[in-house]
């Protein structure tokens, strides 16, 4: 491997994306999970969820202000280190970009202030309606980045004109082949991460007191844990059934990357379903493989003696590296079927009465609240690293797309990146982790909880006890 | 227009144009809005008593992130319609734009983590202000890169990493840090009461001498750049109509320093935005129209005409209920920030 520009850019645009990606799919499920919270308090006017909202604002607030500045620097890396690909996709993914702008950012950014500071100012009314175009900017967002990256993997509505695309029907453009399913299968994937990373979190919070510690202090941790399982339970299925979908366009549009994916090197009928292998790119062979027989074609084309291409009907160069991508899929799938698996198990504990006292359960949710991250990360690997050696597929390569810049450049911004990053991540769990262990208010009073937030007061100690609020509370504060 | 871009007809010579007439006013935008939040986080080190530092960044916390998308808009909207430009510069520009995003992300991260440290707050209020110090001055390098040009041949740049560092663009990068100090300082006086407005007018003053003699010694220096930039504005019949800026200029500096003295809330704020809009007026002229100094102008980098009418239809609906809702953020956050931080209005955290 040769740290030249192009090397060097590529590990700093998969650093910066992948460190950025966690961000949106923690919020884009946060945001709509505040909406939610928000309307359940607007309809029931049970102060829980005001609480809630309240605690999960903050969560929230973290999260989205590590994804605003990570997502500055991405709109300006095209530029600055793929400069070619922005003059070949220019004239398409252009405009695409700033719709993202102009009908996202803006109105994320506008009602978040809203959102954050302006409750007491607008009414609760109002405040709900920021809450829901925040998460309406979150999704529209998303639509936008969705096509934009669908067209890289599926372009569609374009000519060529002079070594460059331009744009023919905008409607394949942004509609184009693997983008409505792409963006099902995101925005579910950001929906699992928030519920399961919303049941995690609560669920230590559970497991950090007594369960017969006062009914107030559990409350909030026990509704948010039943929601976000039952929005798990529902919707793991689902997401299961819509990336079967989606790898059915995978087999149609980029028949090379479903051959990495399936670590099939020759084209054939009755293909196995690998359970494992370790893919050999120079003997174009696999070793140590475990398979069940004819499943594999049966779960891409949905019959037994369906045929799948192989990775040798192309040449070696047209290839993606297989092991990364071979392995990364089975790591997202792995996690899914971890994610059913609790959600069931989460069934069986509510019909016993048992899903906030057991103890292993609560653990094992506890352990999986990085799970969605984990999904997303490696289902991006798949799809990305999958997508090589082109970065528009069929049409422009990754060595044909970076900038003119000096290597030593790239390296000094690329280490930067990393050692800001690490600290600023580390620093954001750190304050991630003191709020969680403080956990939701308790819910009396709730008046004196909007006391208690003031923005002077440092905050609470960890090991600060309900008494020593409730102390504070006590005084007249007025 | 002027004998520019007589090249091409119809669709094909307005759309860039009116493209860039519309980037400008989100580059505008920008410099204005995040102008005063930048500096806000220039002042903050030095206001030192009491709830000062806390007050003042209230008074931009609701607001600066959508103030900082008109950056994203910027650098998006070159990419969107301009796209040659965009390939072109960005290159060009690596380390002052890398360093200023990385600046941009220790301020805005100040914002959440500041309150949520205790022992550790020193640093964030550090992020705050280096962070907003370097954003500002690697922007103002990025200015002076742009005015002093550009090595291009046809459609790639050709310079080298470091074309940007020139004693001209360190000028130009203090110059913005006295121009966003002066938007910030005039910000805390519409914004604040007390001491802290008091402090904020003598501020004021300082960033208000600190950015005239700024601007005198950029404007002398251009014509030291061998860009040709004076014979634009000393050739006849030029002259007359471009000689008003400089005296419109004078006379605003001269009216905001009365009406810091005089103890005026809001009009001082605006007239520093007035005051950096002429500034922009006098850029406008001077590089007017290249959009990679001193080669390629917006004619010549521009997207087909299907793509950029593309994004006029979405940018005709959008923008105006785009700025609509941001001034609504702006009336719901508005009046002067409290003098004792506490209770409800202040928010979730």
């Amino acid at each position: 491997m040769e740290f030249d520009a192009l090397m060097l850019s590529r590990i700093q645009f998969a650093f910066t994306i992948a460190f950025h990606i966690i961000f949106p799919a923690f919020t884009i499920g946060l945001a709509s999970w505040l909406a939610a919270l928000e309307f359940n308090w607007l309809r029931t006017g049970n102060p829980l969820y005001r609480t809630l909202f309240r605690f999960w604002v903050k969560v929230f607030a973290v999260s989205f202000g590590l994804g605003v500045v990570s997502g500055i620097v991405m709109s300006y890396q095209f530029g600055t280190n793929w400069s070619r690909f922005s003059e070949f996709t220019g004239n398409v993914l252009g405009p695409v970009i700033a719709y993202e702008v102009i009908t996202a950012f803006f109105l994320e950014a506008a009602f978040l202030g809203i959102m954050l500071f302006g409750w007491e100012r607008v009414g609760d009314r109002l405040h709900f309606f920021a809450t829901c175009m925040v998460a309406l900017g979150t999704l529209i967002s998303a639509f936008w980045i969705l096509s934009a990256n669908s067209w890289m993997q599926t372009p569609d509505g374009f000519a060529i004109e002079n070594g460059k695309a331009v744009p023919v029907d905008w409607f394949k453009v942004v509609f184009n082949p693997s983008f409505p399913l792409r963006y099902a299968h995101m925005v579910m994937g950001c929906y699992l991460t928030t519920a399961f990373a919303v049941a995690g979190m609560s669920a230590w919070m559970l497991l950090r007191h007594p369960h017969d510690a006062p009914a107030a202090k559990l409350a909030g941790s026990r509704r948010s844990l039943s929601m976000a399982l039952w929005f798990a339970t529902i919707f793991v299925p689902i997401q299961i059934v819509i990336g079967d979908l989606h790898g059915l366009g995978v087999l149609k549009y980029q028949p090379t990357k479903l051959a990495a994916i399936e670590g099939n090197w020759d084209r054939m009928a009755n293909m196995p379903l690998r359970l494992f292998a370790i893919p050999d790119e120079v003997a174009e062979t696999n070793h140590y493989e475990i398979g069940i027989p004819k499943i594999g074609s049966w779960v891409l084309t949905h019959a037994f003696h369906g045929v799948v291409p192989g990775l040798k009907e192309v040449p070696r160069d047209e290839r993606p590296p297989v092991w990364p991508v071979f392995f990364s899929f089975r790591i997202m799938v792995g996690i899914g079927f971890a994610m059913l698996g609790l959600g069931l198990w989460s069934l069986y504990l509510r019909w016993k009465g048992t899903l906030f006292s057991n103890r292993p359960f609560l653990t094992a949710a506890m352990i999986m609240t990085p799970s969605g991250f984990g999904a997303v990360l490696f289902g991006w690997f798949t799809a990305e690293i999958g997508r090589q050696p082109w970065v528009v597929y069929g049409h422009l390569r990754t060595v044909d797309a970076v900038s003119p810049i000096a290597p030593g450049a790239v390296t000094a911004s690329l280490l930067t990146f990393i050692v800001v990053y690490a600290f600023v991540f580390g620093f954001g769990s750190y304050y991630l982790a003191k709020l969680l262990r403080r956990g939701p208010d308790p819910i009396e009073d709730i008046r004196g909880d909007d006391l208690d937030k003031k923005p002077k007061r440092p905050f609470s100690l960890p090991d600060e006890g309900l008494e020593g609020r409730s102390r504070h509370r006590a005084q007249p504060a007025e | 227009m002027f004998g520019f871009g007589m090249e091409h007809e119809g669709l094909a010579f307005w759309l860039p144009l009116i493209w860039s007439g519309l980037i400008a006013v989100a580059v505008a935008m920008y410099v204005i809005v995040d102008g005063f939040d930048l500096g806000v986080g220039i002042l903050f080190k030095a206001a030192r008593s009491g709830n000062w530092r806390d007050r003042m960044m209230f008074s931009v916390a609701p607001i600066w992130d959508g103030n900082e998308t008109w950056l994203i808009l910027g650098g998006g909207g070159l990419f969107a319609v301009f796209h040659i430009a965009y390939a072109v510069l960005m290159p060009a520009l690596y380390v002052p734009i890398i360093l200023m995003l990385i600046a941009l992300i220790f301020r805005g991260v100040a914002f959440e983590f500041r309150f949520k440290a205790d022992r550790s707050k020193f640093l964030w209020d550090n992020a705050f202000f280096f962070g907003s110090l370097l954003a500002t001055f690697f922007q103002g390098m990025v200015l002076g890169a742009f005015v002093q040009g550009f090595a291009t041949d046809g459609r790639q740049f050709t310079g080298g990493t470091f074309d940007f560092l020139t004693p001209f663009s360190v000028l130009t990068g203090l110059s913005l840090i006295f121009g966003y100090g002066l938007l910030g300082a005039t910000w805390c006086v519409m914004k604040t009461t007390g001491e802290l407005e008091i402090w904020a007018r003598r501020m004021a003053v300082r960033f208000l001498v600190a950015t005239v003699l700024a601007m005198a010694a950029v404007s002398v220096w251009v014509p030291f750049l061998g860009r040709q930039i004076e014979t634009r504005w000393f050739s006849w019949p030029n002259i007359a109509f471009l000689a008003p800026i400089p005296l419109v200029t004078a006379y605003v500096a001269y009216r905001l320093l009365r009406d810091l003295e005089e103890g005026r809330h809001v009009r001082p704020f605006f007239l520093a935005v007035g005051l950096f809009l002429l500034g922009y007026l006098g850029l406008g002229v001077s590089l007017f129209p290249y959009i990679v100094p001193p080669n390629l102008t917006i004619w010549d980098t521009a997207n087909t005409v299907n793509s950029q009418l593309f994004a006029l239809v979405g940018f005709a609906i959008v923008l105006p209920i785009t700025f609509a809702y941001t001034a609504y953020a702006y009336y719901v956050f508005r009046g002067k920030v409290a003098d004792e931080i506490s209770g409800g209005g202040y928010g979730y955290h």
